[in-house]
């Protein structure tokens, strides 16, 4: 029996959650006495393969087929891969091209799926544990199954390390081009604006929490006074009262600077991922059960339109 | 042509809850319609003022309580609704993205709609996996997370944004009959007008059994199920500032110019 790890790329670079991967696959094949091996399809699969060789990696399958992800490549691939490998769970990372085919293989397995795990266990039976109700709370899901698909938060283990002894095996599947739906015609990247907010040292990053586009003068005000950048969290941006250059987080950018003030953010876990790197975070919520809390250095449990009229005050003076 | 949209409730816990018996309790929880989906609706009906001929018509999966967020779709455009819902799924703990795939692909088959447009995901479960999974079971093309939609309905192809991480989008060409997950900030949803919410009373509404859609409840394989549910530990060592708005900003402005912040 195997464990299979499906590897993500993009632009010719393997992303980091599928070191991750291996990491949570090979305590998952220890637990189940299988094998653990992983798979990357489409690309320069050899350079993939020798980065994926790291420690606990039995084998590497090679799928060279196209260049960049395609949906419909990846769950024929996989179905068949699954059969050749013996594999009983399959784990990729729980992102936008993650979410994108991983379902359509459950689907097509009739095999349970259990997406954004955030810890696992088999020792009677596989139970996933998520995040329910934006983070509120946490629910262990049991799978009524020998068999699942997992997708894999990035970030909550280790990426696998050393050098491993795997052996790469190419796979050539029977791919059906005419069930190939989907073309992908480009990549674009959101636009830089005027400012760059990765460049800037101190970070005012305000949030849902401001309510109304016209109270965002009271976070501008506080920025000035502060010598700081503006920046926001996703609900700002899709609202349309910052550019999307603004955007901290997950599809937006990434930032690490001294000093991240975030103001009536809630703390969801896609806009901490961008963020979670800054030097001192600091969050001002009325909502003293936010996420935002768990990783901020110092916390005002407090109406942002109290404190914040104060605090540009401190800095006018 | 024909639009499906599901549509779906979010659910917000208040900040200060309890969990019992593996379930928030009613008391602690709002309703509203799933974010997610408004930005589906809005999308369809863009494209229903665009184009001749198109019908709207709405899916869910839902008690008798998801009629007041199927009454907001209606109101903001959407020509008629589709419920399901059975006793059966009463007792579920987890109605997993496979078994609402399966249902609303039953409605789906008896429509045969040309694209079906879902929210990204849900406010509680947030699996982010229905609509995926929805095309995999109808044998549809798909797209998932799409932030900007251009369709060609003469041509039956369907130009997509995907919103991938860090910045980047993904250009794609989709076949239709397919089925697209809509990500927040596509459009800027409407809000329902006076008129709208009158005629949304008289739209078409049909309530389905499992018999109806034909599923059998015996048939259901409800692979997971919840076995605990708690409130996680906070991970955070945040030092809360005390004190009144003019005290708690004093100290912040304090430990802020220790760390160089000073315009």
């Amino acid at each position: 029996m195997t464990v299979l790890a499906v590897a993500e790329h993009r632009r010719g670079e393997l992303r980091e959650e599928s070191l991750e991967l291996l990491t949570v696959g090979r305590q998952l094949a220890d637990a189940l006495d299988s094998e653990l091996h992983a798979a990357v399809v489409s690309g320069d699969v050899d350079q993939y393969a020798e980065d994926l060789n790291r420690e606990g990696v039995d084998a590497i399958h090679t799928v060279d087929h196209g260049e960049e992800f395609n949906h419909d490549v990846y769950t024929q691939t996989i179905e068949q891969l699954v059969g050749a490998a013996d594999a009983t769970m399959v784990l990729t990372p729980n992102s936008v091209n993650g979410l994108d085919w991983a379902p359509a293989l459950a689907q097509r397995l009739d095999w349970p799926l259990v997406t954004d795990a955030v810890d696992m266990d088999v020792s009677d039976g596989l139970t996933v544990t998520r995040e329910l109700y934006g983070g509120k709370v946490e629910g262990a899901v049991e799978v009524d199954s020998d068999h699942a698909v997992l997708t894999v938060r990035g970030g909550e283990w280790p990426a696998a390390g050393g050098t491993g002894s795997a052996t790469v095996e190419p796979f050539e599947p029977d791919i059906d081009e005419a069930a190939i739906g989907s073309t992908v015609t480009g990549f674009q990247e959101v636009g830089a604006g005027d400012v760059d907010i990765t460049e800037s040292d101190v970070l005012v990053a305000v949030g849902r929490g401001i309510e109304e586009e016209e109270n965002l003068d009271i976070i501008e005000e506080l920025a000035d006074a502060m010598g700081a950048t503006v920046a926001a969290s996703r609900p700002i941006v899709d609202n349309g009262w910052l550019p999307k250059d603004r955007q901290v987080g997950q599809s937006g950018k990434n930032v690490s600077p001294d000093v991240y003030l975030a103001i009536g953010i809630s703390g969801a876990v896609q806009h901490v991922a961008g963020m979670n790197g800054s030097e001192t975070i600091i969050a001002v919520n009325d909502d003293p059960s936010a996420p935002i809390f768990d990783v901020a250095d110092y916390g005002i449990v407090d109406d942002l339109f109290e404190v914040v009229p104060e605090l540009t005050e401190q800095f006018s003076g | 042509m024909k639009i499906l949209v599901t549509v779906s409730e979010s659910v917000d816990v208040d900040d200060d809850f309890e969990v019992s018996e593996m379930a928030i309790d009613e008391r602690y929880l709002t309703y509203d319609l799933n974010e997610w989906d408004d930005y589906a609706i809005e999308e369809a009906v863009q494209i229903g003022e665009e184009i001749d001929d198109v019908e709207v018509v709405t899916v869910t999966i839902g008690p008798e309580r998801t009629e007041e967020v199927i009454r907001q779709a209606l109101a903001k455009g959407a020509d008629r609704a589709v419920r399901v819902w059975d006793d059966a799924l009463e007792e579920a703990s987890v109605l997993d993205p496979a078994t609402k795939a399966r249902l609303v692909a039953a409605v789906a088959r008896e429509e045969e709609p040309d694209l079906v447009l879902t929210g990204v995901q849900s406010g509680d479960y947030s699996f982010g996996a229905t609509g995926v999974a929805l095309a995999a079971e109808m044998d549809y093309e798909w797209a998932a997370v799409v932030n900007n939609l251009d369709l060609d309905a003469e041509a039956g192809v369907a130009s997509v944004h995907r919103e991938l991480e860090g910045g980047v989008e993904e250009l794609s060409d989709v076949e239709l009959p397919a089925v697209l997950t809509i990500q927040t900030g596509i459009n800027d949803p409407r809000y329902a007008s006076l008129r709208g919410i009158r005629q949304a009373q008289s739209k078409p509404l049909d309530v389905k059994t499992l018999g109806d859609v034909g599923v059998d409840a015996d048939d259901l394989r409800l692979s997971l199920s919840l076995s605990s549910l708690y409130e996680p530990e906070t991970e955070g060592e945040a030092t809360l500032l005390e004190g009144g708005p003019d005290e708690t900003a004093g100290e912040l402005a304090e430990l802020l110019r220790e760390r160089g912040v000073d315009a």
